[in-house]
């Protein structure tokens, strides 16, 4: 099996689909003739050509509606919104149309289209190339929201993204393009070759859209977090010695619910962490979830761990970002609670 | 004199009470706007954005390049359909003061704008139309008792009552379906018509948005995208002049006709008269063959006046003139059509006076069947567990399990 980091699963992702099917199509700022600021495209416009992989304006609500039009006729575009931070002129589009565009023609017209944009801190990247707005996103019905943590699940769930009929937004946390990030900036980069999900199968394959993943079993408590705190949680987990159970949510919506309940009404203890702020954030909806579900088995409240609820300021990224300490911390304060 | 910066508010030139005045609509003669080739640069046809191409003239003669020479048996169905959307308008208007639907939009004085370019596009050519765009979906074969049932919500409702009425849509009739927010169906059409390049169609893509949607964002978007991109799509401009109670300077076309839009973007703009359906007919016909043949997009402004309320929701004698219609120098588009057709010696006002009564039967039989299918006040109603259908492809846990449980309290 090939090595791959998560760039290149997620530029294998769209070369087998755009092998596969001549109706996919790839548009965004620069991913044509340049292949992508982070290069995720690189080589595709060279390989389909540049009616399939077009470089586009910046204008991310054309980006976006064009899109939508392109899906109507029948293709299945691949819109990049170059940072998850520069969606929003391209927010009415993707909650009053491509969201809405099935229920309300009653299934006559739907429009296909996968909107990947990279997300999250960790960068140097200031409070405009860091956010983490999957809640603003998991809010709206009628679309999908994915985050991978690894470039096997980023490829098997990119495929399955572009080939759903559903529209997809699939967020990439950019942190870990390159290799898993367990919270600490000081250690040396660690790459994905030494990682089991750094193997990626060349070809075509399917991770599904709506599982969350038991990415470590534990008996202790259950940690729920997707994206780049996947690692994180690992690695704070490990420092606190607690038998943590992790889950990579992965599919944010649609979320499969039983397998957070099933876990957690194993453990008796849930921490949620993500990197986002936490007031109103996706957090907030997994923890109601799963108090609801398990509540007469839970030894503790249900904790969470999230981004503070400034800005992601670039002088004290460290500081926002919620780092094996602060995941850590929280840890050891639920342990001792119960 | 200090020179002192100063904010400009636009005003309309008449208000509730004043004489209407529609001095600042620049007219050109029927006839006397030239007609380009289809293949001209756009710098070359810039005066195409700030004339106005007329054909039909003041005493109901065809005249000038622009005359497309439509057979009179052709101009007597055109002529059918905009007095079909005129009376279909009156009646669902009636109906929803009855309050037996709850909103409506009509299109009364455009009636030109969606009959027109219906004709000149083929069927396999895709419609993204605006909220005052009935008359396409009646031209495209849209039958009236499902465009009554979607606006009753019912159990024939194409819509399935999860739109407000007249937002409907038409998959067989190529004409994709209505959104509430304007002009977000401006970039889909660019979309739509760059998809059909990419797979070597020839099949082009038209929008519609009023004057005030100008000012969306969506509207450069799409300008942008389709000038980049040269997609072969018709972007129209019905500037009625009234947006709700702000005129058309409240979005900026005080100065420029809406039609110069794309000029900066090396988009031709073409300024018609949009009550009058032959020189409407003639200049999308125009833009269609352009696009066809590789040639781009074309922004159309078509001059006409909402001579009814915006929507059911406001009353315009609040803020504007109450006879500013009957001033308005364009006149209505079915008078002109009719009359040209009398002038030819192809109708008369006995045939007009019948057919008037015969499309309102039509109507009322309509009516009596679509209520067939159930009202707002007695069923058959719509089962409200389909309300969790078709958000996405298939239906998802928690949405079923949502499902479960309305209706469990619904049945206790």
């Amino acid at each position: 099996m090939a090595q791959m980091n998560m760039i290149e699963a997620i530029r294998s992702a769209l070369d087998v689909v755009m092998d596969k099917d001549p109706n996919v199509i790839v548009l965004g700022e620069d991913v044509g003739y340049f292949g992508g600021v982070f290069r995720c495209t690189d080589g595709l416009q060279r390989k389909y050509g540049e009616h399939r992989v077009i470089d586009a304006p910046i204008a991310e609500g054309g980006i976006i509606g064009a899109a939508i039009g392109m899906g109507i006729n029948g293709l299945r575009p691949v819109a990049e919104i170059q940072f998850a931070d520069y969606i929003y002129p391209g927010f009415d589009q993707i909650a009053s149309e491509l969201a809405r565009i099935r229920y309300r023609s009653a299934g006559e017209f739907f429009s296909p289209v996968t909107i990947r944009t990279p997300c999250g801190g960790g960068i140097r990247g200031g409070q405009t190339h860091s956010q983490s707005p999957e809640a603003i996103f998991a809010h709206v019905t009628g679309i999908r929201s994915v985050m991978p943590s690894n470039p096997y699940d980023a490829k098997g769930l990119l495929i399955s993204s572009i080939e759903s009929d559903d529209p997809v937004v699939f967020f990439e946390p950019k942190r870990i393009y390159n290799g898993p990030f367990d919270g600490d900036p000081d250690k040396p980069a660690v790459s994905w070759t030494s990682h089991p999900k750094g193997e990626v199968p060349e070809g075509y394959y399917k991770v599904p859209l709506d599982t969350c993943e038991i990415v470590k079993t534990g008996e202790e408590l259950t940690i729920v977090t997707y994206g780049t705190m996947v690692h994180v949680a690992e690695a704070a987990a490990a420092e606190v010695g607690v038998d943590a159970e992790i889950i990579d949510v992965r599919s944010l919506s649609p979320l499969d619910t039983e397998t957070l309940a099933d876990s957690v009404n194993r453990t008796g203890r849930c921490m949620v962490v993500h990197e986002a702020t936490r007031f109103a954030g996706y957090g907030a909806e997994l923890a109601a979830r799963i108090q609801k579900d398990c509540f007469y088995n839970l030894e503790a409240p249900i904790g969470r761990v999230a981004g503070w609820d400034t800005p992601y300021p670039h002088a004290f990224e460290w500081q926002y970002f919620p780092g094996k300490k602060r995941v850590a911390n929280g840890i050891r304060k639920m342990m001792e609670e119960g | 004199m200090a020179k002192k910066s100063r904010l400009h508010i636009p005003r309309p030139s008449a208000r509730p009470g004043d004489k209407p005045d529609f001095s600042y609509l620049d007219l050109s003669p029927a006839g006397s706007v030239d007609k380009p080739s289809r293949d001209s640069r756009t710098r070359d046809i810039e005066f195409l954005s700030s004339g106005l191409v007329r054909v039909l003239d003041d005493d109901h003669q065809a005249v000038g390049p622009w005359n497309p020479g439509i057979e009179p048996a052709q101009l007597q169905v055109a002529l059918r359909w905009m007095m079909l959307n005129r009376i279909f308008d009156k009646r669902m208007w009636q109906i929803q003061r009855q309050g037996r639907i709850s909103f409506y939009m009509e299109a009364l004085g455009e009636e030109a704008v969606s009959i027109a370019q219906g004709m000149a596009l083929r069927p396999g050519d895709m419609c993204f139309p605006s909220y005052r765009n009935q008359g396409l979906f009646l031209y495209r074969g849209v039958k009236l008792v499902d465009m009554m049932c979607q606006c009753l919500s019912n159990t024939r409702d194409m819509c399935k009552g999860r739109q407000l009425p007249i937002m409907y849509h038409s998959r067989a009739a190529n004409v994709f379906s209505i959104s509430g927010n304007l002009g977000t169906q401006y970039p889909h059409a660019v979309g739509w018509a760059m998809a059909s390049a990419i797979k070597g169609e020839d099949h082009i893509a038209a929008s519609w948005v009023g004057d005030g949607s100008t000012a969306e964002a969506d509207f450069h978007h799409a300008l942008t995208f389709a000038a980049v991109y040269q997609a072969p799509v018709i972007l129209n401009v019905v500037n009625n002049q009234w947006a709700i109670s702000t005129f058309q300077g409240f979005a900026g076309g005080e100065r420029r006709a809406f039609a110069a839009r794309g000029l900066g973007l090396g988009v031709p703009g073409i300024r018609v008269d949009g009550n009058d359906l032959l020189a409407i007919y003639a200049v999308t016909l125009w833009a269609a063959e352009r696009a066809r043949r590789g040639g781009g997009p074309t922004l159309i402004e078509l001059v006409t006046y909402r001579a009814g309320a915006h929507s059911t929701s406001d009353d315009p004698s609040k803020y504007r003139p109450k006879d500013e219609y009957k001033a308005f120098p364009l006149g209505d588009p079915i008078d002109r059509l009719k009359n040209h057709l009398i002038s030819m010696g192809h109708w008369s006002d006995a045939k007009h006076e019948q057919l008037q009564d015969e499309l309102t039967a039509e109507v009322q039989a309509a009516w009596k069947e679509a209520q067939k299918y159930g009202t707002m006040t007695e069923g058959p109603f719509l089962e409200s567990g389909t309300m969790f259908d078709d958000i996405y492809a298939d239906v998802p846990k928690h949405l079923e399990s949502q499902r479960r449980y309305m209706l469990e309290i619904e049945e206790s």
